[in-house]
């Protein structure tokens, strides 16, 4: 943490926007707090947060999913975010910035003030229930509007429109599109292309009337509005958003007479410098070059010039590419550079139009067929990362341009890794060359994870995801590195293949599998790699006891001794408490053995109670005692279920909506013992507050009114990874049926040690294939999931139980065979009051 | 159960007996005390039926952690020689030799060991 002197120059930034927050992470990692002394002021109650993914509002998430950072992320840098706070006024001759709270110095101050949505001066635009879709404050407002409407209307088809339609729907509201040009997205696509979108968004229910100009808005008869257009025609509806466009918000630069644009805009040069050299402007506020740029990604490059300019470099931003790839409403679209043709004299197009499958591709090329210069597509992005790459790179385009729309038997000519020059932008979001993923790996990253890891390529949008690992493979086998997938020198299969070829030829031990698939005759032993992973899959499949002797050399010490080793040879029990629900009963034996036996005890993250400083010796009578008490295995040793986390929900708490324990006792009876490819945790919510932190776990499951929301593969830990949604408002069946699926998904196909999060990043086709999967059935696996699981319900008994009831197995715990001294090295000391290791 | 008290301090190498197979766990390793000419020590038995070597006998004591783990961790091969990884950090050793793959400078004291009908026996 940084504390700047008060001596520091001070730097305000005057905005907390996604463009605005990206300025304060570049400034964190070029070391900007050591120099300045920095506040935020953001006049939104929320601290940055994710607009483009805005319409998820309504689909479950809220502020605080949104949130591009952590609530101290700010703090913690020793930066200064007034939320709430609204500049007025910026005082140049004094350097200063003026709140209605006070006045506030600076030595450079940084406008990212953004825009605000036009709403066309329409007689009656002011009317109740007319708002607009920018903020979460609007969303709310949107929503309250909605509570009592069932009609909806966007007036604008463009881009932001199409999202608040999007979001609409989400409110269960019959909604309309009203746009003033002759297509949707009259920027974007054509009039094949738009006619083609209006097809598909027709589909979905939303009505899409073009051509039409509001003259004005008057009570409705049946509706509360009625709009009236151009040709007298009328549209009633409950609910208006108005979605026309952006301008920026350059009233405080206007008011201290910084030079404007014509239309509006701060004027800003190639390093983000305003007409005052001592006032920078990024983002949607800024004008470069008489342009706006109203997307994230240009705004982000505008930062970090931004940033480097504050720090006295020389970066400077050079313009941005407007290139989109989208999905609205469910909907691709791509435009590429100049895809309408009308900046490229001379230039030729081809176009393939299939009203079938409703798909639009348009080619815009030099004039003497060798370049591209713009291209358009609808209801199908496959194309897209394929024509970037000719576009953006000016490569040389194949004989026959055509072939990269038309549909072939062979599939379209995908671009060799190895056509692409060093120079070739890959992940976009990232701004990474095809130059420094050859850096990454010459500075020794030696697979995608890494490269990943050291670039931040491909964790933006993760659009690139393919085309990275494309350039990765091909560059590792340029390198001489064959990309090898074996799990060790064992076996040359992957996990995923051992899974198949235990499951489908009924392979019951390890012995019996190296010697048919195992990668040498002679090695015969195998290692610490594979024997824990096919152990662990074949729990997963047939779920005998770890225990049993064809399986106890297999195991890892934590599951051989089915208690976790710790640093001095000693280890610590924890015994299943479902849920995080204990008796006082069961709470004071916990007790009793820890006093017993001298163990250190500490309450785990997962709710329940670790017990530390066991002897190996020890551990039957420990548990012996433990399960008369009505205790059994907590699976904290295991690659398993280790614990459902709840909340008190609806028994106790005046907010919840459900009975969030009894959901996580039944979960965790359910999946206990669930051998999996790494360690799996749940929590259950009893309503949006979710103090469960649901949202962190591999499995989270959240309350709502209407049933329970599901969100999938979190991680908390090294690398934290928000939960997305995956369904919502699902009855107790349907929440059981989905999570029984998804896990057995995960565990057939993830790598050894690969939590849920990094199964999912890996996943080709992301999170709409697992959607897909699991909610749709696309394989037609979902039955053979399903019974499988059952399966390895139905076959559960507690590992411990079963141990202490076998003279066979209880000889595993004697710390020597040949005597029953204890292990003299073990010394402890005390701390606190409880024992620990010397 | 056999101690190894009775083994006298002696220049001369003599096999102890342990204890019996049946103490063993197969492909795995147990724990035993014996006596060396330097004092008590602690070693880790491995049994590996059907493999050249049945039987062999490293020191039970973890170099890197300090704690006596050996016996516990996972008997394996590595290009075909056997190793035992510790379950602690997981460094591999030749069970051969006891030397530590990841590091030249560590390695585990080893002895010989036999199976002398069912009786576990080992040279010290």
């Amino acid at each position: 943490m940084n504390t700047p002197s008060q001596a520091t120059p001070p730097l305000i930034i005057i905005g907390n926007g996604m463009v605005g927050h990206h300025l304060v992470e570049q400034l964190i990692e070029r070391g900007a707090t050591e120099h300045y002394r920095i506040t935020v002021f953001g006049e939104e109650r929320h601290r940055a947060y994710d607009r483009v993914h805005l319409s998820e509002y309504f689909a479950g998430r809220d502020a605080q999913s949104l949130a591009l950072c952590d609530a101290d992320f700010y703090a913690e840098h020793g930066i200064e975010l007034r939320l709430a706070e609204e500049v007025t006024a910026i005082d140049r001759d004094a350097s200063e910035v003026i709140t209605e709270r006070g006045r506030y110095p600076y030595a450079r101050l940084v406008l990212a003030t953004g825009s605000f949505p036009f709403v066309p001066p329409i007689p009656g635009h002011e009317r109740d229930h007319c708002l607009v879709y920018r903020t979460l404050d609007d969303l709310d407002a949107i929503r309250t509007a909605a509570a009592d409407a069932t009609t909806g209307v966007v007036v604008g088809g463009g881009l932001l429109g199409l999202e608040a339609a999007n979001a609409l729907r989400g409110l269960d509201l019959d909604t309309a599109v009203v746009e003033f040009a002759p297509r949707l997205m009259p920027m974007q696509v054509d009039a094949e292309g738009g006619e083609l979108l209006r097809e598909k968004i027709e589909a979905l229910g939303v009505q899409v009337l073009t051509d039409r100009a509001t003259q004005h808005i008057e009570d409705g008869q049946a509706s509360r509005h009625r709009m009236v257009f151009q040709d007298d025609k009328v549209l009633e509806t409950d609910l208006i958003v108005f979605s026309a466009g952006i301008r920026p918000r350059d009233q405080l630069a206007r008011d201290c007479a910084l030079e404007i644009g014509e239309r509006g805009g701060v004027v800003i040069d190639d390093r983000c410098l305003t007409s005052d050299p001592a006032i920078l402007a990024v983002g949607e506020v800024a004008l470069w070059q008489n342009s706006i740029f109203g997307l994230a990604a240009p705004g982000y490059q505008m930062a970090k010039a931004a940033a480097d300019t504050l720090l006295g470099g020389e970066l400077t931003f050079d313009g941005a590419d407007m290139s989109t790839k989208l999905k609205l409403l469910g909907v691709d679209v791509g435009a590429i550079g100049d895809a309408h043709g009308s900046r490229s004299p001379g230039a030729r197009t081809f176009r393939y139009l299939d009203e079938l499958k409703q798909e639009y591709r348009k080619l815009v090329v030099s004039g003497d067929g060798r370049k591209l210069l713009g291209a358009m597509l609808v209801g199908n992005n496959d194309a897209y990362d394929t024509l970037m790459q000719y576009y953006s790179n000016g490569l040389e385009l194949p004989e026959d341009p055509a072939a990269l729309i038309v549909p072939s038997s062979e599939g379209a000519p995908t671009l060799g890794a190895d056509a692409l020059p060093d120079d070739a932008t890959i992940c976009s979001c990232h701004n990474v060359t095809k130059a420094a993923i050859c850096e990454s790996l010459d500075a020794g990253a030696m697979d995608l994870g890494a490269v990943k890891a050291e670039t931040k390529a491909s964790t933006g949008c993760g659009g690139c995801a393919a085309l990275l690992k494309n350039v990765v493979d091909h560059e590792l086998e340029a390198r001489g590195v064959e990309v090898d997938t074996s799990i060790c020198e064992h076996f040359a299969h992957t996990r995923q293949e051992l899974f198949d070829i235990v499951r489908v030829e009924g392979i019951r031990t390890f012995g019996e599998l190296i010697d048919k698939h195992g990668a040498s005759h002679d090695h015969r032993l195998g290692c610490d790699i594979c024997k824990p992973a096919v152990a662990s899959i074949l729990a997963s499949c047939f779920n005998e006891p770890i225990t049993d002797a064809a399986h106890i050399p297999l195991q890892d010490t934590n599951d051989t001794f089915m208690a976790n080793m710790q640093k001095n040879g000693t280890y610590s029990v924890v015994p299943r408490v479902p849920g995080g629900e204990i008796t006082p009963d069961k709470l004071m034996v916990l007790g009793q053995v820890a006093q017993e036996y001298g163990l250190y005890t500490k309450v785990t993250g997962g709710q329940r109670i670790d017990l530390f400083g066991a002897r190996l010796e020890d551990l039957p009578d420990i548990w012996g005692e433990l399960i008369a008490a009505g205790f059994e295995t907590g699976h904290a040793y295991g690659k398993s279920l280790r614990t459902v986390k709840s909340c008190v929900g609806s028994t106790w708490c005046r907010y919840g909506v459900a009975d969030s324990v009894g959901m996580a006792i039944r979960l965790e009876h359910r999946y206990k013992g669930l051998r999996s490819p790494h360690k799996l945790k749940f929590a259950v919510s009893g309503c949006t507050r979710e103090c469960a932190e649901a949202q962190s776990k591999d499995i989270g499951v959240i309350a709502t009114e209407h049933g329970w929301n599901l969100y999938v593969c979190g991680n908390g830990g090294m690398r934290p990874r928000h939960a997305e949604l995956f369904a919502t408002d699902l009855d107790d069946a349907q929440l059981i049926a989905i999570i029984d699926r998804l896990l057995m998904f995960y565990v057939r196909t993830a790598d050894r040690l690969q939590r849920t999060s990094v199964w999912r990043e890996n996943l080709e086709g992301g999170l709409d294939y697992l959607k897909a999967v699991v909610l749709e059935d696309s394989l037609g696996i979902n039955e053979e999931l399903e019974a499988q699981m059952q399966t390895v319900i139905d076959n559960y008994e507690c590992e411990w139980a079963g141990a202490i009831n076998d003279p066979e197995k209880l000889k595993r715990f004697r710390s020597f065979v040949n005597d029953a001294r204890p292990d003299p090295d073990i010394i402890v000391t005390e701390e606190r009051g409880q024992l620990r290791p010397a | 159960m056999t101690t190894a008290t009775a083994a006298a301090p002696t220049m001369t190498p003599t096999w102890q007996t342990l204890c019996t197979r049946a103490d063993l766990v197969a492909h795995s390793g147990v724990a035993a005390w014996i006596e060396t000419a330097e004092g008590t020590a602690q070693v880790a038995l491995f049994y590996l039926p059907g493999h050249a070597t049945e039987l062999y006998a490293v020191d039970h004591r973890d170099p890197f952690s300090g704690a006596n783990v050996i016996a516990r961790g996972i008997v394996g091969d590595a290009r075909g020689e056997p190793v035992v990884a510790s379950p602690l950090y997981k460094q591999h050793f030749r069970l051969d030799d006891g030397q530590c793959l990841e590091d030249d400078a560590i390695r585990l004291r080893t002895w010989p060991a036999r199976l002398e009908g069912d009786e576990v026996q080992i040279l010290t």
